[in-house]
């Protein structure tokens, strides 16, 4: 069974058409990346997907209930974690998640060791009679994530898992992630702005203008936009043009394209008889899938055109 | 590795809904005792009113009130004003919930809506309640006996009519987003509420305009039987009674004090629906 299945799904804001007939499906115990552009869609079909708003046609399936007529288990069955702090930080770690416990009517007597269990593998346990106002961003983070992990969701929504924090912390924040997928059954639907972060990701979707407008893995999707570059210097550029098929010069010295960057190189130092002196291989990385699939950057998609961040920022408020 | 204990969520259910409602309610309580100041500033209020308000107009009153001190006669309406504004405050407190964000995490929880938001509710006519214990512990200071049958009875009024005013900041706050609107709109309201309420003063020899403010606004029908209450363990003549606690009429009609707590009871549960209605509409 899928853990999420999507058919369909249309939601106009007005005129606009926010999620303009989208389908595809996550497999149980898969990361599922979405990405897109702001205003591409893909909060409006997480918050369908949460629940947390009706879909004007089509249907969803999450954790095998209906998103439409069987919303408390759909519910019961997903953790979220919201990009903005949903924590009450005047009480302590431990009372933020009992809350969540009785709010989701946990069975007494589990309650206990799996608040042990899963403060541990964020690294809180024993920061757990601490009120929440003296933990940092990245605490405060995991202890979200702990708390969306607490009734053992099906399917655990992060949107935003990593956003606004330090280099050092996100690293942190995705190695429980990484711990999470061997340690639960659990299938993770997040999304990020931070493509070097969507490599986590078994598959990703990229959604533009209300459609699903790529879907696979991020292997096979950064080869599906180009291929790999080699770059190599040599002693005798000249003399190494000549016999190396379809290599051209550069700035950078001589630019080859080939599908397997990796594999291509040996077979380079076997056949090329002029001393080579450097060899770098660049890969396309998912910010050129991006860009080669809606056309932009996924930073510049982060503003609005013509408008600073900054200001940006305040409109959201 | 560690393997995983199926953790199954129970099916929704009675049962669920009243554990969703206990810990919102527990929630405000266990907030409550940690913010002791806002315990102790709650103090200051009724301590005020009852000991600088009380015994500076004293001297101008003596005439009206006979041999009933002034502060023992306004004892009653402070008890009730106080809780009034701990039990808005207490719905404020959902409009900070919204603000930090916890409130999504209490929306999206496999409970039915009404649940949390009854929580809120009991959780603020709760505070307000033990509020007017504290006030409650002022009472022999100013001559009124405490009966074990009079605190229960004035606690459970006090319950009821916190549990109104809840209701009715709730209704009012569901749709606002910032604390800072909120705040001067409970001025706004909470003034006139108490002002016209007769909490201050007697409800004999008013103006006409004045009279029928008083029994249009509903917080009277709970500050009056509180007063008789407590007037009921006092002695004094029969005419500065009939002065200072005259009964409530509607046209003649002598209202029981059942059926204007069951008025109150009825505004707090249509004002609860209204409330509910709201936060249903918000995604």
């Amino acid at each position: 069974m899928a853990a999420v299945e999507v058919r369909g799904l249309r939601k106009a804001y007005g005129e606009i058409k926010a999620v303009d007939g989208v389908d595809f499906e996550v497999q149980a115990g898969e990361t599922f990346g979405f990405l897109g552009p702001n205003g591409a869609g893909k909060s409006t079909t997480i918050k369908i997907l949460c629940t947390l708003a009706t879909a004007d046609a089509g249907s969803a399936r999450v954790a095998g209930f209906d998103v439409g007529t069987q919303r408390d288990d759909v519910r019961r069955h997903i953790g979220l974690v919201f990009q903005d702090t949903t924590l009450d930080s005047y009480l302590s770690a431990e009372q933020n998640l009992r809350f969540h416990a009785e709010l989701y009517g946990m069975p007494r007597d589990v309650v206990a060791p799996r608040m042990q269990q899963v403060m541990e593998m964020v690294g809180l346990w024993e920061r757990r009679a601490s009120k929440v106002l003296t933990f940092s961003g990245g605490m405060k983070r995991r202890l979200e994530i702990a708390r969306g992990l607490m009734h053992s969701p099906r399917v655990l929504f992060l949107d935003e898992p990593t956003v606004g924090l330090d280099p050092q912390t996100r690293a942190s924040i995705w190695e429980y992630i990484g711990q999470l997928r061997e340690q639960e059954e659990i299938t993770i639907f997040l999304t990020t702005h931070y493509m070097d972060e969507a490599e986590h990701c078994d598959r990703i979707a990229i959604m533009d203008n209300g459609k699903l407008v790529a879907l696979d893995t991020p292997e096979r999707l950064k080869a599906s936009v180009g291929t790999d570059r080699v770059t190599i210097q040599t002693a005798d550029d000249d003399a190494a043009l000549a016999v190396l098929p379809g290599a051209v010069a550069s700035s950078d010295g001589i630019l080859i394209s080939v599908d397997d960057g990796a594999a291509y190189v040996p077979k380079l130092f076997a056949t090329l008889t002029v001393p080579i002196t450097s060899v770098t291989v660049t890969r396309p990385s998912l910010d050129d899938v991006f860009l080669s699939y809606t056309g932009r950057t996924i930073r510049d998609s982060e503003q609005t055109p013509g408008m600073p961040a900054f200001m940006s920022a305040m409109a959201r408020r | 590795m560690t393997t995983v204990a199926a953790v199954a969520v129970p099916q929704r259910g009675l049962v669920l809904d009243l554990r969703a409602i206990k810990i919102v309610v527990q929630r405000d309580l266990i907030r409550t005792f940690q913010d002791r100041t806002r315990f102790v500033a709650a103090l200051v209020q009724p301590l005020l009113f009852l000991f600088v308000l009380g015994s500076g107009l004293s001297s101008l009153t003596q005439r009206s009130t006979g041999t009933l001190d002034l502060r023992t006669f306004m004892f009653p309406g402070i008890l009730a004003t106080s809780t009034l504004f701990t039990a808005i405050f207490s719905a404020v407190s959902i409009v900070w919930d919204r603000e930090f964000g916890f409130l999504r995490e209490m929306l999206v929880a496999p409970v039915r809506r009404s649940s949390i938001i009854l929580g809120k509710g009991l959780g603020g006519a709760t505070v307000a309640t033990l509020q007017g214990i504290l006030v409650l512990v002022l009472a022999p200071l100013v001559d009124v006996p405490l009966t074990p049958g009079l605190v229960v009875t004035l606690l459970a009024e006090v319950f009821l009519l916190s549990f109104t005013l809840t209701a009715l900041g709730l209704a009012v706050v569901a749709r606002i987003r910032q604390v800072q609107t909120v705040m001067g709109l409970m001025q706004v309201l909470l003034l006139p509420l108490s002002f016209l309420s007769g909490a201050l003063y007697p409800l004999s020899n008013l103006p006409t305009w004045l009279s029928i403010a008083v029994r249009i606004n509903p917080l009277t029908y709970a500050v009056h039987p509180i007063r008789s209450a407590v007037f009921s363990h006092l002695s004094m003549p029969a005419d500065v009674r009939a002065r200072l606690n005259p009964p409530i009429t509607w046209n003649g009609w002598v209202v029981p004090t059942p059926v204007q707590l069951l008025l109150v009871a009825v505004i707090g549960v249509v004002l609860m629906g209204v409330a509910v209605r709201q936060f249903q509409k918000v995604e």
